[in-house]
């Protein structure tokens, strides 16, 4: 039985397709000018990569910012439930997960059954999503996903002393103009990002394991830099980070689908 | 007996030149990267509207971001001390102050002499600051000095839906490209942001009799739109609103012991 999860996001959509207990294929690709149009696309890219016909799949669920105009879906699931079911499905052992998005960063606490016990989210201030990178990456005229490893290369990170993505700008500025070495404001960027994404994670009452999903955890420089601030080991996933909340969203889609059989 | 005050802020420099109790000069200049160089630069100006030198200056009270970098202050004192009395000059029943720079915003509750009571302060987010504005002028194509006019102008502000102002630029952008016209975008921004100044108005319990300085308070939008979220009148003081930090400064020239600060 074939079932599917589709995560429409602020900046990509994701998609991924599942065969009972095997992903047969994901996808991830930026959001086009309608949530609709993205689903598509994204969806009909897992479908090639998995080879299969868009009729063969039995249930499909929709999550993320944009789920609820998702052509195909037949239902739709919080993005905190589908990222809590995702990495549960990677990591069993998880207990908090932290999710960075675009424009978002959610904080989950899982119970010992598993059960979502607690959460927070902020989506109210740029500092500590997906977005503040975005723009600092822009600043430093390089691509967001080499952000992390040009912080590796930092001997001496910079401190940002504003945590407000519209004062660090003009401190980055600074830096730049002050000829300060770009791995050195990259470092200082990502940690400035983990301290945000720290002080969220604690609120929710942290518990190991720890795991982070979403594309931000793909930057090493900011899993060091919460690793540090939260004073735990950030377990790493089987899976993209990125596809965890599609993942969840498939998970359930079988689960509704077996429903539907009995 | 002339005393001065000069305010060097995050984005503008402001001079004030008083002799007994009466204002001879004001005088408000862009910011240059070296506060040294702006304090000395709008000090000169003030002094020649008043048709005087530096040496015929009595004392002068320094403040502001730039503060430590007024090299003919003899003292120096912090903008919520300064705004407070200088809002009290202006008008001796003001018990409130709310002040919004380039750069920060501040409410500050004075007692009847014009001392500080109570305040409270941002600096640390860049909405509820005149950046917010600064920002925004760009998608909106409106001149910073025309959005008073452009947003009074608008019978209807559009809802802005987020604070942040990284977020606010992008929704901007959309609602523009919905064909919305800017001066009700305009207008929603500025209501949106006199609920974050009001927010931190009611922080330190809003008294009554509030006078509404710094460099936004140029913006009559903002004055009417501060008016309604509160539902207080809001006074805009009749010398140049962007100098009362400097007024309150040259105002305290006289009582503050040289060395101050």
């Amino acid at each position: 039985m074939i079932v599917a999860g589709c995560d429409v996001g602020s900046l990509t959509a994701k998609a991924v397709i599942l065969n009972r207990h095997r992903i047969l294929a994901s996808a991830v690709s930026g959001v086009q000018t309608s949530p609709a149009s993205s689903a598509m696309q994204v969806m009909d890219r897992a479908l090639q990569k998995a080879g299969v016909d868009r009729q063969a799949l039995a249930w499909c669920v929709g999550t993320g910012y944009g789920r609820e105009h998702i052509p195909f879906a037949q239902k739709t699931a919080s993005e905190i439930a589908c990222h809590a079911r995702g990495a549960q499905w990677s990591l069993p052992s998880v207990r908090t997960v932290i999710d960075i998005g675009g424009q978002d960063c959610k904080a989950i606490r899982l119970d010992e059954s598993g059960a979502i016990a607690r959460f927070s989210t902020n989506d109210k201030c740029a500092a500590g999503t997906g977005r503040f990178l975005e723009v600092m990456a822009d600043l430093l005229g390089v691509a967001l996903s080499d952000l992390g490893e040009l912080s590796s290369r930092s001997r001496r990170a910079l401190t940002l002393a504003n945590a407000c993505a519209v004062w660090a700008q003009a401190e980055v500025i600074c830096h730049l103009n002050a000829r300060a070495p770009v791995e050195d404001i990259a470092a200082g960027i990502n940690q400035a990002m983990a301290n945000r994404v720290a002080i969220l994670a604690n609120t929710v009452g942290l518990a190991t394991d720890v795991c982070l999903t979403g594309g931000v955890a793909k930057n090493s420089g900011v899993v060091k830099g919460l690793e540090q601030m939260l004073g735990v080991k950030i377990r790493r996933l089987t899976i993209d980070p990125q596809i965890t909340g599609a993942l969840g969203a498939a998970l359930m889609a079988r689960e509704y689908a077996q429903g539907g059989e009995t | 007996m002339i005393h001065a005050g000069c305010d060097v802020g995050s984005r503008t420099a402001k001079a004030v030149i008083m002799e007994d109790g009466e204002i001879l000069a004001t005088h408000v200049i862009p910011g240059t990267p070296d506060p040294e160089r702006s304090a000395r630069q709008v000090m000169e100006g003030a002094l020649e509207k008043a048709g005087l030198t530096l040496a015929e200056v009595g004392c002068c009270v320094g403040t502001g971001y730039g503060r430590r970098h007024i090299p003919f202050a003899g003292a120096r004192l912090s903008e919520i001390v300064c705004h407070g009395r200088g809002a009290h000059w202006c008008r001796p029943a003001a018990r409130m102050v709310i002040d919004v720079g380039g750069q920060d915003a501040k409410a500050i509750r004075i007692d009847a002499s014009g001392r500080v009571e109570r305040y409270a302060y941002n600096d640390k987010c860049a909405a509820g600051t005149g950046r917010f504005l600064e920002i925004m002028s760009k998608p909106l194509g409106i001149r910073l000095e025309d959005m008073g006019e452009a947003s009074l102008r608008a019978t209807e502000g559009v809802k802005i839906s987020t604070q942040c102002v990284i977020f606010a630029e992008t929704e901007i952008v959309s609602l523009l490209n919905q064909g919305l016209p800017a001066d009700s975008i305009l207008k929603g921004l500025i209501q949106a942001m006199a609920h974050r100044i009001a927010a931190l108005a009611r922080s330190i319990v809003p008294a009554r009799d509030l006078v509404f300085t710094g460099g936004v308070a140029r913006n009559p939008g903002m004055a009417a739109a501060l008016q309604h979220t509160l539902g207080l009148e809001v006074a805009i003081p009749a010398t140049d609103p962007q100098s009362i930090g400097a007024l309150g400064a040259a105002l305290l020239a006289p009582e503050t012991p040289p060395g101050t600060g």
